[in-house]
């Protein structure tokens, strides 16, 4: 759990980028996977908590497995600010030159799996999953076979 | 001239004709307002060209990308040119994946940016 305030970014960065590096992710997935969370962070604290710094977001990180063998990691980040309808967060249109509205297109970019939910009891709930991709698997595999 | 450091605004120098702006850090939301700001405040000047150093900076989310979009905007509003020079691939790639690239002039070095 951390709270609300920007200067935790820093931090959660760190954090994740050595989870996806001892799942065994390359070092593009594991900048991905971080950048990631980040942008997803950075969104809570803009638009569901409004920019307050005092607020909770909860994150969990899980190892899991895809259909073909590769490992990943399920990211899950939890706010209890404004809730908006799943169904019309999506990215911009990227022909326009203006700021904002580039975090979900990111997101959706670099992750393999992206969905938001409303639970019940309030907030928004995100779920990412991301594996591990196959050449940085293969490498990862022989750098760990080298004595 | 040069001007005394600010958050991830490492230095500022103001030439005759141009302005160079050194950034370093991370780029995040916690340091975006500040660097808003301090874009702000030299792009009030109406420098001919505006050239920001990228090449310290370690990491960009689109907060900051967002904050150079509106620098250009600014500038380009006053019909200055605004330049990057030096991104390292990790900075690049937020440009590229937001296909912000096309819209900024990027170069490799200041040197470049200043012949261009």
């Amino acid at each position: 759990m951390i709270s609300s305030d920007t200067k935790s970014l820093p931090v959660v960065r760190s954090a994740v980028t050595r989870m996806a590096e001892l799942e065994g992710f390359g070092e593009a997935d594991a900048r991905n996977v971080t950048w990631a969370l980040d942008e997803a962070l950075a969104n809570v604290i803009k638009h569901g908590y409004a920019g307050r710094s005092d607020q909770p977001i909860r994150i969990t990180l899980e190892s899991v497995v895809s259909a073909d063998g590769r490992s990943g990691l399920e990211l899950s980040v939890r706010d209890y600010g404004r809730q908006v309808d799943p169904t019309t967060i999506r990215s911009r249109d990227l022909d326009e030159v203006r700021p904002g509205g580039l975090g979900v297109h990111i997101m959706r970019s670099v992750m393999d799996v992206v969905e938001y939910s409303c639970p019940p009891d309030g907030g928004m709930l995100l779920k990412m999953v991301k594996f591990a991709s196959r050449v940085e698997s293969v490498e990862s595999a022989a750098t760990e076979a080298l004595p | 001239m040069s001007t005394k450091p600010m958050g991830v605004v490492k230095e500022i120098r103001r030439g005759a004709d141009s302005t160079v702006v050194v950034l370093s850090g991370d780029v995040d939301l916690h340091q975006s307002p500040t660097l808003h700001a301090a874009l702000v405040e030299v792009a009030a000047d109406r420098p001919k060209k505006l050239i920001l150093n990228l090449g310290q900076v370690q990491y960009m989310d689109s907060s900051g990308v967002g904050t150079l979009v509106e620098l250009l905007r600014r500038v380009n509003a006053y019909k200055g040119k605004l330049a990057l020079v030096g991104l390292t691939d990790r900075v690049r790639s937020v440009f590229e994946i937001t296909k912000l690239d096309k819209f900024f002039s990027i170069h490799a070095t200041e040197d470049e940016a200043h012949a261009a």
